[in-house]
């Protein structure tokens, strides 16, 4: 599927209907159509972290990836020399680190003052912000445990100041913080945006209200989508952290169909379900795996991104709908024309029960 | 309200109403991020409100630069929780001792609107959205009354208030019914760092301390429609 270069809002909507076994081309605006009374929206309302962070461990380069983390603790994975124009893939192997290592980090643009930008604002920090190792995973090297060595406001000062945005090298343009972000954006707790909900401006948010459409959010760690090490990748997606309001238990517990805007969504409502046996609220960690075979218990819809057949992400569509209407509504969509990837167009699977 | 286990974010909180209005919200029970440029007086400010008992962060960031914005709205939500009650408070009168019109640099003019409208507008649209969705919050414009009145020397910030007024009506026509309210406060005159900026002269012993506006303004506020224009002299 041809990538989307820019960031831009979806076109187009592929609308796949497993009950009846049959897709069709619709619009984001045709929501309104689509659903009414009775329907819940729940979405993903991390705000995406600048978690792209350039610097020098023994004095070689290091690109330092984060996935998650509280208070100064994160893990992360290590990418070598080289810039996001270079497919992860092909990017070299960082230097080996160990336990004990110091990595410094530096702000990969000069801050604005040199480029002509005038004060400050949130970035500029007095001195490197530096990185310790604290352990090496069993799994690859490049996966590490890290400690900052600042933690709260100060550790949030660094990271906006040093860090940028997860880039994609199908993407023109080196991307800003703001193009990554959701509307509905609140903690940053995500490394990559959770690009469902592109398709929610708020003229149709506050069209579907109007309708009788409920909406509700959750916070769930979304992590990388991909590594270049495989070894990493074939274990994706790592248990991620997720936190379900009270509100949002309620809410599902009310609706006729609970549609998941992102697969972050379905993790974390399905994860605490699978743990729980029942949704409650409040913080948890899922090893979740959505594939073909999965049942879920309590999403009947999903709302989500296009992103190539080979990618795990139609791998979990599979827990929605069969793998043989997928691959044809899919063809559809290349032949037509749609565009993938995090600010291509967008899907919505329907309840195969609906 | 109930103040308690809200999050709320405050700009220009290193003094006068900002700080008041902080200090204020973390003894009704609220978690406060505290927004200002200087480190050392928000670090204060924060560390007062900490040792009272209070949670309080001190995030460093201009509102009137574009690429603070996020970092300020996402170290906040990071530190205090999704925002409930964001106050526009930071503002700027530009170069004193204030000028007439003809006698203002565009590009002061340019700072004032950055500082006391864009910045106000980019942070409530980096906020107000997350509210929206959980269908509650509050965003509170700290105005003044010269967004109504045209006194001379006063141009570049009195057009940055009044348009701020008119950006928290619009915001409220639009997100009526959804649980957002947009109100603007005018505060009136207080015996702070700014007022005494713009008017050297004033006898500082007739003006409202910046503590008990806090107070009257967290009071008034239940009572409040979205959209509504308070005034708490």
């Amino acid at each position: 599927m041809r990538a989307a270069t820019a960031p831009r809002s979806p076109e187009r909507l592929l609308l796949v209907d497993p009950a009846r076994g049959t897709f069709d081309d619709a619009t984001p605006r045709g929501l309104v159509r689509l659903l009414g009374p009775g329907d819940l929206l729940v979405v993903n309302d991390a705000a995406t972290l600048p978690a792209s962070l350039a610097g020098a461990v023994r004095g070689e380069p290091v690109e330092v990836r984060l996935l998650d983390g509280e208070g100064e603790r994160f893990r992360a994975v290590l990418l070598g020399a080289g810039d996001w124009r270079t497919r992860t893939e092909h990017r070299p192997p960082p230097p080996p680190v160990t336990r004990g290592d110091e990595i410094e980090l530096r702000a990969s643009l000069p801050p604005p003052a040199e480029r002509g930008e005038g004060r400050g604002g949130g970035r500029g920090c007095a001195e490197a912000l530096k990185a310790r190792v604290e352990g090496v995973s069993e799994l690859s090297p490049r996966l590490v445990r890290l400690v900052f060595d600042r933690s709260g406001a100060e550790l949030y000062r660094a990271l906006y100041a040093v860090g940028r945005p997860i880039q994609y090298a199908h993407v023109a343009s080196p991307l800003e913080l703001w193009s990554v972000q959701t509307g509905y954006a609140a903690r940053p707790w995500a490394v990559e945006m959770p690009s469902a909900g592109r398709p929610l401006s708020f003229e149709l948010v506050l069209e579907l209200r109007r309708r009788g459409v409920a909406f509700a959010t959750l916070t769930h760690a979304a992590g990388l989508s991909a590594t270049g090490d495989p070894a990493i990748d074939a274990a994706l997606p790592l248990p991620e952290r997720y936190e379900i309001p009270e509100p949002t238990i309620a809410a599902v517990e009310r609706a006729d169909r609970v549609i998941a805007v992102g697969t972050s969504v379905v993790r974390a409502l399905e994860g605490a379900f699978a743990r729980h046996g029942v949704l409650r609220p409040g913080r948890g960690e899922t090893d979740l795996v959505l594939r073909e075979g999965f049942e879920p218990r309590v999403v009947d819809a999903l709302l989500t991104g296009m992103h190539e057949k080979d990618a795990s992400h139609f791998a979990l569509l599979q827990a929605f709908a069969p793998r043989a209407l997928l691959e044809s509504a899919y063809a559809h969509a290349e032949e037509a024309g749609y565009l993938g990837h995090e600010f291509g167009d967008a899907t919505l699977i329907l309840g195969a029960a609906a | 309200m109930d103040w308690r286990g809200k999050a709320a974010l405050v700009t220009g909180a290193s003094r006068g109403l900002g700080r008041a209005l902080a200090e204020e919200l973390a003894r009704r029970g609220a978690r406060v991020a505290l927004v200002a440029r200087g480190e050392a007086a928000l670090e204060g400010a924060a560390a007062g409100i900490r040792a009272s008992g209070g949670v309080a962060h001190a995030v460093v960031g201009d509102v009137g630069e574009k690429r603070a914005i996020h970092a300020i709205a996402g170290a906040a939500a990071a530190l205090v929780g999704p925002i409930d009650a964001l106050f526009l408070n930071a503002s700027t009168l530009g170069p004193t001792p204030l000028r007439l019109l003809l006698d203002t640099d565009c590009e002061d003019l340019e700072r004032v609107l950055a500082v006391n409208l864009v910045g106000p507008f980019r942070l409530a649209k980096a906020v107000a959205g997350s509210m929206l969705l959980r269908g509650s919050g509050v965003v509170v414009a700290v105005s003044s009354d010269a967004a109504l009145e045209a006194y001379p020397r006063w141009g570049a910030y009195s057009a940055s208030k009044a348009a701020l007024d008119h950006l928290v009506r619009v915001f409220a026509a639009e997100l009526a019914e959804t649980g957002v309210r947009f109100v603007s406060v005018d505060p009136g005159d207080m015996d702070t760092d700014m007022h005494a900026a713009a008017l050297p002269d004033a006898d500082r012993s007739r003006l409202a301390r910046p503590e008990d506006v806090a107070r009257r303004i967290l009071d008034s506020l239940d009572r409040a429609s979205s959209g509504a224009r308070l005034v708490t002299t």
